[in-house]
């Protein structure tokens, strides 16, 4: 496997802010990393360091072999970037604006129509080819950045938050485009949105207070937390005091932690020392005792939980 | 080589076609002339002066520009900044003195235009008596020089900000004092207590001056030079602060 990307030791600081410390990362070709953490974890500026557009205070970066700052040039030209925001020139039909972008990374004649074409149809913006951006939806605005990036077929691809404010059917598309297009590229994508890791990722990268707190599959991820030890319960009721105090006596020896509420339903975890007992008979034991038990099961993790413990841990 | 030569006119192309997008283009190109007509006409009087030349029309030029230009370069830079494409634009392959110098070339060219728009009155001089006409072009030239200085320190001061109202004003109160540095008003106020290589450099520097002397058809190598040196002073430190300035 041949590596795109590869970030060493980058470091970024703010005024006394440390916003990036000590960020490592590698990217081979065919893999999709998904870049998770926090708002103002450090995603967006790690971003920028590889991309070339901020230079860190130390560390190295390097696209395609060439490193970022001695020969930016040759870097950058194997580099798409969608910035935060998609940012774009609005007076410009979208057509106009891909061939901007195009002959600035050296497409000739040719080569740049059969590319604008593609973009076109692959990206679906035949509908608005000639629209000015100003006058796009959200939607599309984040499709004719996805093309800018995309428009001289790059090697690698840096992708701040591609599905931001897209409707769910707008990002079932993003990220079927980012699937079709994944296997001869590195993929880095930011996003908040853990369903899509799962869905679009071969591996989640989790960052916090600007460090790596996990880079893993995200299965592993989620695995790494899966040790069968720990039973689920929805209680339907929402008072959430008395109802601790009642499950408590009733399972023994275990450690109680409320997960989170919801619709009048509370989500209560058992986290056992050893192997958890029946859930059969824990269920038994609670509708005995007259609660409104919804649920019991052994609790799978998912990486939201994952997430929220890796991420929270460090403050 | 040839790749920076095809960046350079890749962004003037679009940065060119900008200024027309908004009808912004229009309404510029419509007061500068209005107003390069009145004071022409009005002001200082082109017809009563009975005299077939264009000075009357050159002399308003340094004081129409420093707030023209201004106005021109303001969106260059602040724009970018503001709507964020310039991350787009400073992650392209590109040497980055490519795109300031497109840029500021679209704006130059640009004024190009409005100074070619003012050509029916070199026409009517013409008509009208038998001008000296070199001492006309080399007036042309040295307006469209001075257009370039201003619109280079405009576009220098845009990088500066992201607010183009303030791109604006910053620039106009740059330009001010670069014209006004030659006249005895200021000359005057700084000699009581400045020493005296100060009040030359402080001289030196007027655009006025220089301005007076190419509109008079002297074309002579230290006004070339002069306009020349501030262009590219000014695009060198436009190229440093778009670095500087591009991340905050």
């Amino acid at each position: 496997m041949t590596t795109l990307v590869e970030a060493r030791g980058l470091k970024k600081r703010f005024g006394d802010m440390t916003a990036v410390d000590d960020v490592s990362l590698s990217v081979a070709r065919g893999e999709v990393v998904g870049f998770l953490g926090p708002n103002g974890a450090g995603k967006s500026t790690t971003m920028k360091m590889i991309t070339g557009f901020l230079e860190p205070d130390t560390g190295t970066a390097e696209v395609g072999g060439h490193d970022v700052w001695r020969d930016p040039t040759s870097a950058k030209a194997k580099l798409g970037y969608l910035p935060e925001g998609a940012p774009a020139y609005g007076d410009m039909p979208v057509a106009d604006f891909l061939s901007f972008v195009g002959k600035m990374r050296g497409l000739r004649k040719a080569e740049l129509n059969n590319r604008l074409a593609e973009m076109a149809d692959r990206v679906r913006l035949t509908e608005v080819w000639s629209r000015p951006i100003e006058a796009l939806s959200k939607g599309y605005r984040r499709r004719v950045g996805i093309a800018q990036a995309l428009i001289h077929d790059p090697d690698v691809l840096i992708l701040d938050e591609p599905t931001d404010g897209l409707d769910p059917n707008q990002k079932h598309e993003m990220r079927n485009l980012i699937r079709e297009i994944a296997p001869n590229k590195s993929i880095i994508v930011s996003t908040h949105i853990l369903e899509e890791v799962e869905a679009v990722c071969s591996r989640a990268v989790i960052i916090a207070a600007g460090r790596v707190v996990a880079d893993a599959t995200p299965r592993d991820l989620v695995g790494s937390k899966d040790d069968g030890r720990a039973i689920q319960i929805r209680i339907g009721s929402p008072e959430e005091a008395s109802v601790i105090e009642k499950i408590k006596p009733l399972a023994d020896g275990a450690e109680l932690e409320v997960m989170e509420r919801m619709n009048g339903s509370t989500r209560v975890l058992l986290r056992y020392n050893d192997k958890p007992e029946d859930t059969r008979a824990i269920e038994t034991r609670l509708k005995s005792a007259d609660l409104p038990v919804e649920e019991v099961g052994i609790y799978r993790p998912r990486l939201e939980d994952v997430f929220r413990d890796v991420t929270t841990r460090i403050h | 080589m040839t790749a920076s030569l095809s960046s350079v006119s890749v962004v003037f192309g679009r940065e060119f076609r900008a200024y027309f997008a908004t009808p912004l283009a229009a309404i510029f190109l419509v007061v500068f002339l209005a107003l390069a007509g009145a004071m022409t006409f009005f002001v200082s009087g082109f017809f009563a002066r009975g005299s077939a030349d264009m000075a009357a029309f050159f002399t308003w030029m340094p004081w129409l520009f420093l707030v023209l230009l201004p106005a021109i370069g303001m969106r260059l830079w602040a724009e970018e900044r503001r709507s964020g494409t310039i991350e787009l634009l400073m992650t392209m392959p590109v040497a980055p003195w490519t795109i300031v110098l497109g840029k500021f070339l679209a704006g130059w060219a640009f004024t190009g235009v409005a100074l070619a728009l003012t050509t029916p009155l070199w026409i009517t001089v013409n008509w009208l008596g038998s001008p000296d006409n070199g001492v006309i072009a080399a007036g042309y030239l040295g307006t469209f020089l001075m257009a370039g200085a201003f619109l280079a320190i405009a576009a220098c001061i845009s990088t500066l900000t992201k607010n183009q109202v303030i791109a604006f004003i910053s620039a106009a109160i740059v330009t001010f004092l670069l014209v006004t540095a030659g006249l005895e008003l200021v000359l005057g106020a700084i000699r009581g207590w400045a020493p005296y290589w100060m009040t030359e450099a402080v001289a030196a520097l007027s655009v006025l001056e220089h301005f007076q002397r190419i509109t008079q058809g002297l074309i002579e190598a230290p006004t070339l030079i002069f306009f020349g040196s501030l262009i590219v002073l000014a695009l060198m430190i436009n190229t440093f602060l778009v670095d500087l300035k591009k991340a905050q």
